[in-house]
């Protein structure tokens, strides 16, 4: 995708401070073809954007799958299940999500099978999916915690009239609480997407380049560090808004009428 | 499998890891911490404040430092500190600053966003008949807040507080994205040094583990002996 | 010579200022006087240009050239103390934090090129080294064109690595490339088999390799990605003051028998802190760099005596 050079940027003076040092501004770089052969510095930033985008969506859905699991298991009658899910949140939670990542990217092929580790090592997009597993696994903590207080918020009463009808623990959660419970907490979860999204950025330390990934590349090629940080910090605002927006429709769309949580 | 692993390493690099990383991490955490606490607490005053201006500054700050990932932000003031430090002293070039204080300026103004979030929700939570009953024995805005209502919102929020301050822990590892030798960097640069990538990262896994389940456990202590009716 | 430009300074100021017999101080040398400080930009681990030793104190052969330059300032400004604090820097955070004011000098192993000179400035040559990659033996990889295909690693924000990006793209090697923070880095990725070879300078490689665990297990290419180009210490750019005591203090070091000297003690004699010695006599083109000493970021003005 090439976009255009407007015609009045040409007219920009490249300017300079007067002060100690000199800054010299070139927002005409973003026109200009990167190294890399793929094209503008432009095309580099979206492609990067576009990896941010692919990485948080695929880190997400392991997050929610595997948060939901976990959250639910913390409000079962089942002691056995309650500390299962208790020690899936206090792991993932208490490491910085840098140091996860450097366990899964580079301690797990060392302490595994030779043939097993190398092939970890030499597989072509290894930082695209040790950053979604991840980054998806330091989230599900995080979903567990929401899903589980979206659970215990529901009155007590549901549950119990589930039992009275007869309907199995499985199907009280798959018919009636689970519904209620996800349509409480997207607001959070909404919060939480958007922290993937940001928390991808992390993955740069092993080799994911993504927007910030790109942005700090166009740094190192083109030496406008302004320019380049500048556009990505538009692109990440923008990203914001669009997720925002969008997760506003999808809960008036999915909104029970009449319910606490039907606004 | 084990077999082949050096944990001797750990034991002799312990010195620099703990005497450079780890009193690194620990006062970078402490003093973000205060300073995030103090800027957020005063971006939430402006943004409860009556003045529609000085709310809507706050509140784009808030917007724009939570929608931007930390690593971002790291970058951005580390390169733009000295710039920043030059317009705001009117010096005639740019400000020397090193990692230490870039990265303080960087954890603080970010977490204060954070912060900010947290210690407007405690001021909301003091019910109304606080403020009023302040006014009504005479208290300025000033001496309200001081007196009457930030100290009773501290106190509701302090776990939260906390919690942020452990959040603000584990990010502080981010810095390892400009080689800043924190606790993280640190157990990095000797793992590249020596190869001993296993060893070290396992070993900084724990420590951190090791720091945030105590801290979250105390927290979670302070929370059950805090609890008031209200 | 120098006196000249200093009166013309002086006759400059007073007919500026009105005040007469005194001597304006700009930029670097301005900053350095009023603050009593320089600050250098160190590497971690290029060596022997700039790394750090067992102590984690920054040596090198840049750092040595570096000390000169210090002593150098330090006479010109009549400083009866100058104090040297050194500052860590990445191949990607040197011209930035060069520019903000963070370092005075990046003392490490800066290629000197026309890109770079559009945002800051180099004083005298003081190695000439060409683009080559370093890979197992067992890789049997012997040319450019073999790493097709694979996994290559170089170092982000040096010369290399935009080199070797260009030539995946003008060749359609479909390489992947990996970007890592620091040589040390590079190299480590090679010897855990994540990548089939680090693209660095052929001289880095040359002392990872005699560094490494097993040196006889790996092979530079012959193949270079580029030709061999010039290393150069880093200063700001439009400082003409201190780029001509930076570049006074280096011609004297190069042409004097001290240039040599200090050559040898870092390339053919043991060096701290594993005692390795990498045996790499001086090159006839540097030779002849060190006695008419030049700042050009040419490859091709490099000759031969």
């Amino acid at each position: 995708m090439r976009i255009a050079s407007p015609r009045w940027l040409g007219e920009v003076p490249l300017w300079q401070t007067e002060s100690f040092v000199n800054y010299h501004w070139n927002w005409r770089i973003f026109w200009e073809p990167a190294p890399n052969g793929t094209g503008t510095y432009l095309d580099m930033l979206l492609s990067g954007l576009v990896l941010t985008i692919e990485t948080a969506i695929c880190a997400w859905i392991i997050a929610l799958v595997s948060g939901a699991i976990m959250g639910v298991l913390r409000t079962l009658p089942s002691k056995t299940a309650n500390r299962v899910g208790f020690v899936w949140v206090e792991f993932f939670r208490n490491m910085p999500l840098l140091v996860q990542l450097f366990i899964w990217f580079f301690v797990l092929p060392e302490i595994l099978p030779n043939a097993w580790g190398l092939w970890m090592k030499q597989m072509s997009n290894a930082p695209f999916y040790t950053a979604v597993i991840g980054v998806g696994l330091f989230m599900s903590a995080r979903v567990a915690e929401q899903t589980r207080a979206g659970i215990n918020a529901l009155p007590r009463g549901q549950k119990l009239a589930a039992t009275a009808l007869g309907l199995t623990t499985f199907q009280t959660y798959r018919y009636v609480l689970l519904p209620m419970a996800f349509r409480i907490i997207m607001p959070p979860l909404t919060s939480e997407f958007l922290s993937t999204i940001k928390n991808t950025s992390v993955a740069i330390t092993i080799g994911l380049i993504e927007l910030t990934g790109e942005a700090r590349a166009m740094q190192e090629f083109s030496f406008q560090v302004f320019e380049a940080f500048t556009a990505a910090t538009l692109l990440y605002l923008l990203v914001n808004i669009v997720v925002v927006t969008a997760m506003r429709y999808l809960e008036r769309a999915i909104a029970v009428p009449g319910y606490i949580s039907g606004k | 499998m084990f077999a082949t692993f050096d944990f001797d390493v750990i034991r002799r690099s312990l010195g620099y890891l703990f005497f450079d990383g780890m009193t690194f991490t620990l006062t970078l955490t402490g003093l973000a911490s205060l300073g995030g606490l103090i800027f957020g607490t005063l971006l939430a005053l402006m943004r409860l404040s009556g003045m529609k201006l000085l709310g809507r500054i706050a509140g784009l700050y808030v917007d724009l430092m939570r929608s931007l990932p930390l690593v971002l932000v790291i970058f951005w003031f580390y390169f733009l500190v000295p710039y920043i430090g030059q317009w705001v002293t009117g010096s005639s070039r740019p400000i020397r600053v090193g990692a230490f204080t870039s990265s303080l300026v960087t954890f603080t103004l970010f977490e204060a966003a954070y912060f900010s979030e947290i210690m407007r929700a405690g001021i909301q939570s003091i019910s109304k008949g606080q403020p009023a009953a302040a006014q009504a024995l005479g208290l300025t805005y000033s001496q309200t807040m001081r007196y009457v209502v930030l100290p009773q919102a501290f106190r509701n929020m302090l776990p939260v507080l906390l919690t942020q301050t452990i959040v603000l822990f584990q990010d502080t590892s981010l810095v390892y994205v400009l080689s800043i030798p924190d606790f993280l960097g640190a157990a990095s640069k000797v793992a590249q040094r020596d190869g001993r990538l296993v060893e070290m990262y396992l070993f900084a896994a724990a420590i951190y583990f090791i720091i945030s389940c105590t801290a979250s456990y105390g927290v979670r202590r302070l929370q059950t002996r805090i609890a008031f009716v209200h | 010579m120098k006196r000249l430009h200093m009166i013309g300074l002086a006759l400059a100021a007073s007919l500026a200022a009105g005040q007469a017999g005194a001597e304006e101080l700009t930029g670097t040398l301005k900053k350095i006087k009023e603050t009593g400080i320089i600050n250098i930009g160190y590497r971690d681990s290029s060596i022997p240009f700039s790394y750090l030793d067992d102590n984690q104190k920054p040596i090198g052969f840049a750092i040595d050239i570096c000390y000169r330059i210090v002593e150098a300032v330090k006479k010109e400004l009549k400083l009866d103390k100058l104090t040297v604090e050194f500052n860590p820097v990445t191949s990607s955070t040197r011209i930035p934090l060069l520019a903000n004011g963070t370092i005075d000098l990046e003392c490490g192993s800066t290629t000197n090129n026309a890109d770079r000179l559009k945002q800051v400035a180099f004083t005298n040559t003081h190695f000439l080294t060409a683009t080559r990659f370093a890979s197992k033996k067992s890789g049997n990889l012997n040319s450019i064109d073999d790493l097709k295909g694979k996994s290559v690693v170089s170092t982000s924000g040096t010369t290399n690595i935009k080199q070797l990006t260009e030539a995946n793209a003008a060749r359609n090697l479909g390489i992947n490339i990996i970007p890592a923070k620091e040589h040390a880095e590079s190299f480590l990725m090679v010897e855990t088999d994540r990548a089939v070879a680090a693209v660095l300078d052929d001289i880095l490689l040359a002392s990872f390799v005699a560094g490494s665990k097993d040196p006889a297990g790996y092979v530079i290419s012959k193949d270079a990605f580029s030709k061999p180009e010039p290393y150069g210490i880093m200063l700001r750019k439009d400082d003409p003051a201190f780029k001509k005591v930076a570049d006074a203090a280096t011609a004297a070091l190069y042409q004097s028998a001290d240039g040599q000297k200090l050559y040898d003690k870092w390339f053919m004699a043991k060096i701290p802190p594993k005692g390795l010695n990498l045996n790499a006599p001086i090159s006839p083109e540097l030779k002849n760099a060190f006695a008419k000493p030049s700042d050009s970021p040419d490859p091709d003005s490099y000759k031969a005596m």
